[in-house]
């Protein structure tokens, strides 16, 4: 190996890529999630996009996160994104052009979003905590959920329960009940 | 990259994108797209000041699981309305949903 490559290669320069190449993945996916005209396109730029976010948690130090980040919002929340995409076949309607002054209005709100939080991250003082304990380790995790925070754990797993219920209920008996109606009517 | 500066700005600019997203877009599942966006920037946020502020760094990695599980939620409703929605309107354009009555 020439000194040259070894001047590349070093670690700090492969993590700096790294990171570069996981804001890439976000932004990338981001404006593939938000531009395109195209649901399908829209549905893998938001997966793109998350994949580069489970990256960036790694970089901030909790792989366990990136990992339920892949599984719940690529795996989970992507696909089924995908099948209502499937069941209600959007892709043959004809979608009217994009009215521009609401697509500049649009860029106009979120450029005024993004410049005043900016100017409020840029010009705070972030003070650290003094004192800095407990550990990054899964099973603290583990602890946590089942101590100090088991009735908001338990309070959501209630709420995903009545979700999907509702879901259920939603997309297919309540619809079916109106289909059966109108066929009534008609 | 170990600043917590970047980390809030990267995070911002994706819930801008997906202001963006939310405010211009007219089918239903787009929106729920961009909102998807919003909520992972504001877990990137907790993340962040969960690793560089944060006393007990175990406590931020537990809100952002709870964000994702009501996430979760949000999605199985919101797809569920779309369904129901398409096939009372046989349209998922929001600009096609403008009455109140049953």
């Amino acid at each position: 190996m020439t000194p040259l490559m070894a001047h590349y290669i070093r670690p700090e320069v492969i993590a700096y890529a790294c990171f570069g190449l996981v804001l890439l993945l976000v932004f990338a996916g981001a404006l593939i999630a938000v531009i395109p005209r195209n649901i399908i396109y829209n549905v893998f730029g938001l997966a793109t996009s998350l994949i580069g976010v489970a990256g960036l948690f790694i970089f901030l130090g909790s792989e366990f996160l990136a990992l339920m980040e892949v599984l719940i919002y690529v795996g989970a929340i992507a696909i089924a994104i995908v099948f209502a995409i499937m069941l209600s076949q959007p892709m043959h309607l004809q979608i009217p052009p994009r009215w521009r002054p609401k697509v500049i209005f649009s860029l106009a709100v979120s450029a005024v979003v993004f410049v005043s939080f900016g100017v409020l991250v840029a010009h705070t003082d972030w003070q650290a905590a003094a004192v800095r304990g407990g550990g990054w380790r899964v099973r603290r995790l583990g602890e946590l959920l089942l101590t100090r925070y088991e009735l908001a754990f338990e309070l959501i797993s209630l709420v995903l329960l009545v979700a999907i219920i509702g879901a259920v209920i939603t997309a297919a008996a309540l619809s079916r009940s109106q289909a059966g109606r109108e066929e009534e009517g008609a | 990259m170990n600043s917590l500066t970047v980390y809030l700005v990267a995070a911002l600019l994706l819930f801008c994108i997906g202001l963006f997203g939310l405010l211009q877009r007219r089918s239903l599942i787009g929106m729920l797209i961009s909102i998807e966006l919003m909520l992972n920037a504001a877990g990137i946020n907790f993340l962040a000041f969960n690793r560089f502020l944060a006393p007990d760094p175990a406590v931020g990695q537990i809100l952002v699981l709870f964000v994702m599980g009501i996430a979760a939620a949000e999605a199985a409703i919101a797809l569920s309305l779309i369904l129901a929605l398409f096939r009372r309107l046989r349209s998922i354009n929001i600009e096609q949903a403008r009455d109140l009555r049953g």
